[in-house]
């Protein structure tokens, strides 16, 4: 099982008397994992352990069953996009991944295959013989995701992969990043652009000064933090204040407050389960009309500002 | 992007202990640093430095209409005179520095460029790429200063004439001598060439480390007979083919004979390059702190 899985077993990572992580224990599984934090909570670091870039001072991992200290056999199964923004003197696109290619052992006509399959992923096929240096900061992004799946890993580790984007890379970054998933790959994505990453992920590892605060599914996170930060939902009806009235005396209600425009009400719940159903009760019992219910704030974002800005990190 | 494009399976690459696959890596190494480091403009100052012995000596042989006349009549002198520049201007200055900027940027380089991480991003022992680098570095590193010796020793040669130069060249000390001379450069790039990777791999401002091993080699002539031992240009010097004095200062020992000399050298820069290979296996990437 452990060759599915990657795995951090009790890791800390000291640089001098500065702390990178603390304590990490954490398996992650196939699937999309975000990495959700705050500028130097950790993220990078972890995503540095895993690819044995920077050595535990501490701990074990283990990725698919390999030690990342272990290149020759770890880079078979890994790729890296990281956010070092640098590449080697004088490339073209073309040549950066091929030559990296090159260097893993495989032969010319393979490079060159596999060169041209991924650039053609990343749809740079028209700059691939122009110089890097010459390159946007999107296409620079691109060709740096291009040479991290060129090998075709199991495993992908991309730091901030969005960043630089624009908004239609980044729609095509996130649909390639899904179907990698698809095919079975682990993707472990650190970004700050919590929307996207709350759309594209399986799960998220909320961390902060160096330690995991919360990990698992969006909305199982969520859920594991309602007894500290209740669920909020809009319910938009026709009579608010009739409502309010008839849910509050619920023991799953915790707070009912009007909408400024008096057509709804904000309803706070510690079990949304139970609340939806007295919901469904009230509704059909007072003939109340009802147009819509919406969980305000069951994304990855409210979950972020509950876990990470009442940390006092504060940076969104 | 298109993400339709369908995915393949990775075919295995040779597993564990693979000298042939270790190889491949070597040659692929060895084909980018060449061509990164020393097609560029960069190179070209290195190029030019190393021109500067040949074309001192071209100008010593022939700036003067005498000079090819006093060459043929003082050969002896000639030849020494030639291995004093030899010594100072070409093995302890150009072959000297020419070693530092190769060697100390091949590793200290891709970490000022940030570039470093994606070798070791690839599915390589960290051995090999130390392998690579410094295979890479003394192709280069022997290539140009052999040539610049080979070109200084032509000039030397050229001006004595054909008839004289078959006779001494074959039938006489000649080849051996230029021989020599090419092997010291060799050696010297071999040995310098370890050191100062493993310098670039261990300092972050490896200017000074080089200085300082400058004068050490420099003053070696100076130094007591045990401490003479523990540098390269004393053997380097031992193997010279015309001996120069070091002047009325200088502690006077025997030189090492050549089938000791060699040999140290050799295994000196084996114990230097296993010195590289550990270090890089606990080396992390963090150019934060660079």
């Amino acid at each position: 099982m452990n060759d599915q899985l990657i795995i951090f077993k009790n890791v800390s990572k000291f640089y001098g008397e500065i702390l990178g992580v603390n304590r990490v224990t954490l398996t992650i599984a196939p699937g999309i994992t975000s990495l959700v934090g705050p500028n130097g909570s950790g993220k990078t670091t972890l995503m540095n352990l895993m690819t044995g870039l920077i050595q535990p001072t501490r701990g074990l991992i283990s990725v698919l069953g390999i030690s990342p200290s272990n290149p020759q056999e770890l880079f078979r199964k890994l790729g890296y996009c990281g956010q070092f923004d640098s590449f080697p003197r004088g490339m073209t696109g073309y040549e950066f991944v091929k030559s990296f290619l090159s260097v893993h052992g495989l032969s010319r006509k393979e490079a060159e295959d596999k060169t041209w399959r991924a650039i053609e992923r990343v749809d740079l096929i028209e700059a691939a013989h122009r110089k890097v240096a010459a390159y946007s900061k999107g296409m620079r992004q691109r060709i740096r995701l291009a040479q991290a799946i060129a090998h075709e890993p199991a495993v992908m580790i991309l730091d901030e992969p969005l960043n630089g984007l624009d908004p239609m890379a980044r729609a095509e970054t996130i649909r390639l990043f899904r179907q990698l998933a698809q095919e079975g790959l682990h993707l472990i994505v650190s970004s700050h652009i919590l929307h996207e990453v709350d759309k594209m992920s399986d799960r998220v590892v909320l961390i902060n000064n160096g330690y995991i605060l919360a990990e698992g599914g969006v909305l199982s996170v969520r859920e594991e933090k309602l007894e500290e930060h209740p669920m909020q939902i809009l319910i938009r009806c026709d009579r608010p204040q009739e409502f309010a009235a008839r849910v509050f005396a619920s023991d799953s209600v915790v707070e009912a407050a009007l909408h400024q425009d008096r057509q709804g009400l904000f309803i706070k719940t510690r079990n949304a389960d139970a609340f939806y159903q007295l919901l469904n009760r009230v509704v059909i019992e007072n003939g109340i009309n009802v147009e819509s219910v919406s969980p305000v704030d069951d994304d990855l974002n409210a979950v972020y500002h509950y876990l990470i800005e009442s940390n006092g990190a504060g940076q969104v | 992007m298109r993400a339709a494009v369908e995915i393949q399976a990775a075919e295995p690459v040779a597993p564990g202990r693979d000298w042939s696959l270790w190889m491949r890596q070597i040659r692929v190494i060895l084909r980018i640093e060449v061509k990164k480091n020393f097609w560029g403009r960069r190179a070209i100052l290195i190029y030019l430095a190393a021109a500067i012995p040949v074309f001192l000596i071209f100008l010593l042989t022939f700036i003067d209409s005498e000079g090819p006349a006093d060459i043929r009549r003082h050969w002896t002198s000639a030849q020494t005179t030639f291995a004093v520049i030899y010594r100072t201007l070409i093995l302890q200055t150009m072959v000297y520095f020419g070693c530092a900027w190769i060697f100390m940027n091949l590793f200290r380089g891709e970490v000022v460029d940030k570039s470093l991480h994606y070798y070791f991003l690839c599915a390589l022992r960290r051995e090999v790429l130390v392998a690579g680098k410094y295979i890479s570095g003394l192709v280069v590193s022997v290539v140009l200063f052999t040539m610049t010796t080979a070109a200084s020793l032509f000039f030397l040669y050229y001006a004595r004439g054909y008839p004289a130069n078959v006779d001494y060249l074959f039938d006489g000390p000649g080849l051996k001598q230029c021989l020599t001379y090419v092997g010291i450069t060799v050696l010297a790039c071999v040995g310098y060439g370890a050191v100062f990777m493993v310098i670039g791999l261990f300092f972050r401002n490896p200017i000074i480390p080089a200085l300082l091993a400058y004068g050490w080699e420099w003053a070696n002539f100076l130094l007591p007979p045990l401490l003479k031992k523990i540098s390269i240009i004393h053997y380097l010097h031992s193997l010279s083919p015309i001996p120069v004095s070091d002047g009325p200062l200088a502690t006077v020992i025997d030189p090492t004979p050549a089938w000791i000399s060699v040999p140290s050298m050799i295994v000196f820069t084996s114990v230097v390059l296993i010195l590289a290979s550990v270090r890089i296996r606990r080396m992390e990437i963090n150019y934060g702190n660079e």
